[in-house]
């Protein structure tokens, strides 16, 4: 393994992060401000409990799970799609690293970008209401497992896209409807019974579940499961990424 | 000298039938400069790109520094520094840290004061903390340089180190291959302009439609394919040459004032000290006498257009 290599690319991609840290610090922080203003205090209001929890604290995980996943896929898509569009790429190409060491170095900062702004994000979120985790270890797990996959998702995508519109088509078209149909903002349990059914086919059901566990013991799927789709989703991702670069599909000719 | 790179036999065809290299065969000697010449879409960047990995080849081999770039990539691509034809640079990144990105890619350990000696070399070290993007044109090409030079390679790869280069900075650039050279980098550079082959390189390589036409010493081509032209000036005009000179093969200049005879510098007579008797037995009177190599402008156009038809 070239570790001085992983290193190096895990660096300029964190100083990238670093030059822009304000935008990268206000943002989720106002956001998740907005998201308690309207979902906490002005509908959260008249909602009373779900599952027990007080709606204002149950929403925390969904919505932490919502930002990290949508920055993990666009922080991995961009860092990957921006070498090939201005062509600095020529250089992983022709240096003595694999593809593994690639990934590593994009992906793993990548879901360090996420993981810091999910953290960002649960401690805006105590400013607003009172929060336990139940299981932080089990918790910080499912956090930094969701950064990693969807950061390899997001990789997949930035090698995929041919140009910026396409960067942000599945973002938009496919992960935002799965994360807020995922039960981010609802237990599915409050879902008429067929779409209770339906909604099992939605992995990122598995993830939020899994991850609302560790605050408040209580979730949806059993948590064995949610850790056994996190993982296959996982397995899946290094799956395509591993036959990308053994065929060189759109990035080496 | 030991052949610090070998390609055998090397092809790459395309997916929609279109062959770039037609199996190309090339050995370059440790520490000598080889510029390969060809016009565009010749296949000098496809060479290069496969050579350095970027592009997979669809037969043939290539060692570098006896490493296979395939089964062996790594020892071969530690080996290879590549300065590619576009600048292409993360705009928004300091140049020292561009710099150091690149050594640290290659796996090498840190090693500041080469970084700062390669960035002194190239006249960027007052630059060091200046956005790439703030640089000019000359500028950032010097850094894809520092950039390619950070793994301290051996093999250097300059694809048109100088397209797009104002003349000044083309002579600065030649001077720079030229330091690289004598610290002992193997340097393969590609360039369409000849005058570039010709001032900087050992041996010249000419490349068309996917194939290595020559390879030759550049002296060595410039004298056996070189002709000489003698041009006499006379101090007044003639309409056409003297019926006495018919023999010499002669053009007239346009203005009518000059004979021009071509001959061979090779040849074991070059006929010039008969020439000019027979001028003067013709009445003529010299003004004044030239003679002009043959440039490789002039072979190269030959060899090219000579493969085309």
């Amino acid at each position: 393994m070239n570790w001085t290599a992983i290193w190096s690319i895990y660096r300029f991609e964190m100083a990238r992060f670093f030059r822009t840290l304000f935008q990268s610090f206000l943002s989720p922080v106002l956001s998740t401000s907005l998201y308690f203003v309207v979902f906490g205090a002005a509908i959260g209001s008249r909602i009373d409990q779900v599952d027990g929890i007080a709606y204002g604290a149950f929403i925390v995980p969904g919505l932490i799970m919502l930002s990290v996943m949508t920055q993990s896929i666009s922080n991995a898509s961009f860092g990957i799609y921006f070498p090939k569009f201005i062509g600095t790429i020529y250089e992983l190409l022709s240096a003595p690293v694999n593809f593994l060491e690639i990934v590593l170095g994009y992906v793993g900062a990548a879901a360090t970008k996420a993981l810091f702004i999910g953290t960002v994000i649960l401690a805006t979120s105590t400013l607003f209401v009172d929060i336990t985790i139940a299981h932080p270890l089990a918790m910080v797990l499912f956090l930094v497992l969701t950064c990693l996959s969807f950061a390899l998702l997001g990789f997949i995508i930035g090698i995929w896209a041919k140009n910026f519109e396409q960067l942000q088509l599945v973002p938009l078209l496919i992960v935002t409807p799965l994360v807020f149909l995922g039960g981010s903002f609802y237990s599915i349990s409050m879902l008429p019974p067929i779409w209770q059914k339906i909604t099992l086919f939605n992995p990122v059901v598995y993830l939020i579940s899994g991850f609302r566990w560790s605050f408040f013991g209580a979730s949806d799927v059993p948590v064995g499961t949610s850790l056994l789709a996190i993982g296959v989703f996982t397995a899946l991702c290094l799956g395509v990424i591993w036959w990308i670069f053994k065929t060189g599909w759109r990035i080496r000719s | 000298m030991a052949a610090i790179l070998s390609i055998s036999d090397l092809r790459k065809s395309y997916e929609g039938g279109f062959e770039a290299l037609k199996g190309v065969s090339l050995d370059i000697d440790e520490g000598e400069i080889l510029a390969l010449l060809g016009p565009n879409g010749a296949g000098k960047t496809t060479l290069i790109s496969t050579v350095c990995g970027i592009i997979t080849p669809t037969s043939g081999s290539v060692k570098v520094g006896g490493h296979c770039i395939i089964d062996d990539f790594r020892a071969a691509r530690a080996l290879i520094g590549l300065v590619p034809q576009e600048i292409n640079l993360e705009p928004f990144e300091k140049v020292i840290n561009s710099v150091r990105f690149s050594r640290g890619l290659f796996g090498k350990p840190k090693n500041e004061p080469l970084i700062e000696d390669i960035l002194k070399k190239l006249s960027l070290w007052d630059k060091r903390n200046a956005q790439v993007k703030e640089l000019s044109g000359g500028m950032k090409r010097r850094v894809l340089i520092a950039k390619a030079l950070a793994h301290e390679p051996r093999v250097l790869f300059l694809d048109e180190p100088t397209a797009g280069v104002d003349v000044e900075l083309r002579k600065d650039m030649w001077d720079v291959v030229q330091e690289l050279k004598d610290s002992g980098v193997t340097i393969i550079l590609t360039t369409h302009y000849i005058e570039e082959a010709e001032a900087i390189a050992d041996r010249v390589g000419v490349i068309a439609d996917g194939q290595i036409l020559l390879v030759k010493d550049k002296d060595d081509l410039m004298a056996q394919l070189g002709q000489k032209q003698l041009c006499v000036y006379l101090t007044a005009p003639v309409s056409e040459v003297p019926s006495s000179l018919a023999t010499y093969d002669l053009e007239l200049s346009e203005a009518g004032d000059a004979l021009i005879y071509t001959y061979d510098t090779k040849a074991e007579r070059t006929g010039i000290t008969a020439l000019l008797n027979d001028v003067a037995a013709a009445g003529l009177v010299l003004a004044d006498v030239s003679t002009r190599q043959s440039s490789l402008e002039d072979i190269f156009v030959g060899l090219v257009s000579g493969e085309k038809s």
